[in-house]
């Protein structure tokens, strides 16, 4: 059988994030004797514990989970919003090729940030400047990467909007006069505004109405079909993460339970809580 | 050539929630020529589809293996695949056909099949001249090429379903009783389809309900009482 000789873009292994010290009873491998993931004897609460994945170039990577099954604090870590206590991130760029990018400096981390990086925040106060315009919050996205042409970045800046489907003549408006829908898809333009071979998406479509939503969806799909950019999706809704993903990880206590392409997960799930998950499916 | 080989086959579904095991199905064993059609039959619930949908991975089988001839790939137990060559082989190789049309909300019938060829990476000016042969070959009114398919007709719904899951040129297509919900007419319209798809040299594994709408497509059917291949069965009249 021949192989397939593609490699993943980004790589992570063993990662792991604890809140607390730690001690000898939940520092041993495997962590027994946790309560789902808090350790009654130290009072550490493991977030995240021994999470790998894999991305490849042009795939979006789905992770369903329940509130507090560690996913948000996943995507965070990579994202360098927060150290991780363990763990491995590699991303095979020829500029960043053979790091642990866990462990190189906070200046460093910026620059993957500004120049690879695209986030995407369930709540858009988190990821635009609500008083400064929405051209102006995509301007600071290309000014960090590196653009200092007014004039290109003006111009990159207006197609953005025109693929999320701004009208230009809102442009110069601050984002909080725009609906949860438009402010959401300012936030989507911000984050490709760097051209990031890597973008994350955290809970990006809930709260929004369905229509809405569909217009989000329907517009992440275009950007992996017009761009080819590889993507991490978040989302507890499983009806989000079956019309995005094609491989999908399941997160519970801070823990991989399960992983697998998309509609095995949905259709053959092996977990007890995925079972639990998809029988709740409406 | 052997297309497709399915070897002591077997899967087990284990329910945490009411804490058993159910076997669907076990020993199923049967080989597909390429060019080949056979049509899988017994009563509802012997797990008919769930060998349809363990050789698509959609169901994670239990035992045994299932030999495909791959093009790129070369011949693979399509069990053991890695994740990422199954996305491979089903945006280029096997395609997959129930009754339901499951697609992204708001997408025209057009772009769904535009959708397929770009995903196997043609151009989007072959893409757009290779959805349009496919809709127009499958009798999809033009009318409604730009609309969106959740106000199709079921029969309708399932040309668009078989259109894009053949517009690739799948080597293996597997049929999980697509005409159904279907009345006579447009069985008929779908029976013309699968004919000229096997004069093509698709490989096809089918469930369908009625012994007549398989009388002339199949070289074969498998039966799950017996867990043999046989001839076609006579058509009582």
């Amino acid at each position: 059988m021949q192989r397939f000789e593609e490699r993943p873009l980004l790589e992570v292994e063993n990662l792991t994030k604890q809140y607390g010290p730690g001690c000898d009873e939940c520092g041993q491998p495997g962590r027994p004797g946790l309560i789902k993931n808090y350790c009654p004897s130290c009072g550490t609460v493991y977030a995240c514990s021994d999470v790998s994945l894999d991305v490849f170039p042009g795939e979006i990577l789905g992770i369903v989970g329940e509130s507090g099954s560690g996913k948000s604090t996943l995507m965070q870590c990579l994202y360098f919003d927060q150290e991780v206590t363990a763990g491995t991130l590699t991303i095979s760029d020829p500029e960043l090729a053979g790091e642990n990018l866990f462990g190189v400096s906070s200046q460093r981390k910026r620059y993957i940030r500004n120049h690879k990086y695209g986030m995407v925040y369930q709540n858009p106060v988190k990821g635009l400047r609500m008083d400064f315009s929405a051209i102006s919050n995509i301007a600071e996205k290309q000014i960090a990467a590196g653009g200092r042409h007014v004039g290109n970045m003006q111009s990159a800046g207006e197609r953005l909007l025109d693929v999320v489907s701004i009208p230009l003549f809102r442009m110069k408006e601050e984002p909080r006069n725009f609906s949860g829908g438009m402010q959401q898809r300012v936030q989507i333009a911000k984050a490709l505004s760097n051209d990031p071979p890597i973008l994350f998406l955290d809970e990006v479509t809930t709260g929004l109405d369905l229509s809405v939503q569909a217009a989000v969806i329907d517009l992440i799909k275009q950007i992996q079909r017009d761009l080819g950019i590889s993507m991490i999706v978040v989302s507890h809704d499983l009806a989000v993460i079956r019309m995005l993903a094609d491989r999908t990880l399941v997160m519970l206590n801070g823990r991989v339970i399960e992983s697998g392409l998309t509609d095995q997960i949905l259709e053959d799930p092996h977990h007890a809580y995925t079972q639990q998950l998809v029988y709740s499916l409406l | 050539m052997v297309m497709l080989e399915v070897k002591d086959f077997g899967k087990r579904f284990t329910s945490h929630h009411q804490n058993t095991t159910r076997k669907a199905v076990e020993g199923i064993s049967f080989s597909l020529e390429q060019g080949g059609f056979i049509g899988i039959v017994g009563k509802s619930g012997s797990g008919k589809s769930t060998i349809l949908k363990s050789i698509y991975r959609t169901y994670l089988p239990d035992e045994g293996e299932i030999w495909f001839d791959s093009e790129r790939f070369g011949r693979l137990d399509l069990l053991k695949a890695e994740e990422r060559q199954i996305i491979w082989l089903r945006k280029h190789e096997i395609g997959y056909v129930s009754q339901f049309l499951n697609v992204m909300p708001r997408t025209t019938a057009r772009e769904l099949v535009e959708q397929a060829l770009l995903g196997m990476g043609e151009t989007p000016g072959a893409a757009k001249i290779g959805a349009e042969r496919s809709l127009r070959h499958f009798d999809l009114d033009e009318r409604l090429w730009d609309t969106f398919p959740n106000t199709f007709s079921g029969g309708e719904k399932l040309r668009l379903n078989i259109a894009i899951a053949t517009v690739k040129k799948p080597r293996l297509l597997l049929l999980d009783e697509p005409t159904a919900s279907l009345d006579h007419q447009s069985k008929l319209k779908v029976r013309e389809v699968i004919k000229k798809l096997k004069a093509d040299g698709t490989t096809l594994v089918g469930i369908f309900h009625d012994l007549e709408f398989m009388e002339g497509l199949c070289d074969g059917v498998y039966d799950m009482n017996e867990k043999a291949l046989r001839g076609m069965p006579e058509v009582q009249r």
